[in-house]
């Protein structure tokens, strides 16, 4: 009885902390509902530029109540272990919501995210789903990147 | 009509080519950079090559990594058909230590390359292509001795397995070049690391 509590502890707390695993017309679902300037960054654990800019996505998640921030890992595109990504969002206390992408054939959703994307890690999307303005940057996030984006998509 | 055509494939193709890198279709201009031999390696060495599947690629990204073996497996295909792999690693070691020229020279050793794997610090030549992510594949196509862009985009289309993988975009590009065939699917795109440049 003991060990069937533990396991049902067990279970309902990696169920809170692990992510959701989307496909592609999920995301897109996500991207667009609402009135809310969305910021859907793209990234993966192994990925270093993508945790060193991590801290801006977090303190904008923290900060801006006028936005939405979306963490989008391609993890599973290398390795399909939902565990790695759990216990990375656990170990650096990720707050902003995070998915995991389940997606094969790169070459054909790439485009269907942003067709000016490579595919290169870190990509973060800025998009205005009333007006359908957007901003992708490509590469590590620097400064005020997040800021001037979302300024520019709410005009 | 043909003009606005051509003008929307333009288009597309710009969107595709940030920066002014070489797109499908453009001559290539030869370069001499050095080995992990440590001799300098330039295009031309290669009297008898048809082509040349050029890979951009490096010591440090998992995604390289998990594509080590296949590019291996490439050359090994490839080379006795006239097209080579030249690997050129497009990272600048000041911005990324893991991917400085000893690093590099103890990668090619450790992995047994058989191929060229070139340093560019200047990262010159590495500009002219403007790879966006490693490991990134230009298929080079000679015709009458001037080298074009024949394809730009990934190996296959399963990084996680090759074995699973539906779709083999290089080798069917340098197939289709082996038998005078123009390139069926001429760009693709995957999921990579970023380029490391310096002073970005």
């Amino acid at each position: 009885m003991k060990t069937l509590a533990l396991f049902f502890a067990l279970a309902v707390s990696v169920a809170c902390y692990s992510q959701a695993i989307v496909k592609l017309p999920e995301l897109q679902e996500m991207m667009n509902e609402g009135q809310k300037v969305k910021v859907v960054n793209f990234w993966a654990t192994w990925c270093a530029p993508c945790i060193k800019e991590m801290p801006f996505l977090e303190r904008l998640n923290r900060d801006n109540q006028n936005v939405k921030v979306l963490l989008v890992s391609l993890d599973f595109d290398l390795d399909h272990d939902q565990s790695k990504i759990t216990s990375f969002v656990m170990r650096k206390k990720l707050n902003s919501e995070v998915v995991i992408l389940d997606e094969p054939d790169p070459n054909a959703w790439i485009p269907k995210i942003d067709k000016n994307w490579s595919g290169a890690l870190p990509a973060t999307l800025i998009m205005n789903p009333s007006t359908g303005k957007r901003k992708l940057i490509q590469g590590e996030l620097k400064n005020d990147d997040l800021e001037k984006s979302i300024a520019e998509v709410s005009k | 009509m043909k003009s606005l055509v051509i003008l929307c494939f333009s288009l597309m193709a710009m969107a595709l080519r940030p920066e002014g890198g070489y797109d499908v279709g453009d001559t290539v201009s030869d370069f001499k950079l050095k080995n992990v031999d440590g001799q300098m390696v330039s295009l031309s060495d290669f009297k008898g090559a048809k082509g040349f599947i050029v890979i951009f690629d490096c010591n440090t990204c998992p995604m390289s990594k998990a594509y080590n073996s296949r590019i291996i497996e490439l050359n090994k295909k490839f080379s006795s058909q006239g097209f080579p792999v030249i690997a050129i690693n497009p990272n600048s070691a000041k911005v990324s230590e893991g991917e400085s020229y000893d690093k590099m020279v103890a990668y090619a050793k450790s992995h047994n390359y058989d191929f060229p794997y070139l340093y560019d610090d200047s990262q010159e030549t590495v500009r002219k292509f403007y790879p966006t992510n490693t490991p990134h594949v230009f298929v080079l196509n000679k015709i009458s001795n001037q080298l074009k862009v024949a394809y730009i985009g990934a190996i296959d289309n399963n990084s996680r397995d090759g074995s699973k993988a539906d779709k083999h975009y290089v080798e069917d590009a340098v197939n289709d070049l082996l038998v005078g065939k123009s390139v069926a699917t001429p760009k693709t795109r995957a999921i990579g690391c970023s380029i490391k440049w310096k002073n970005s």
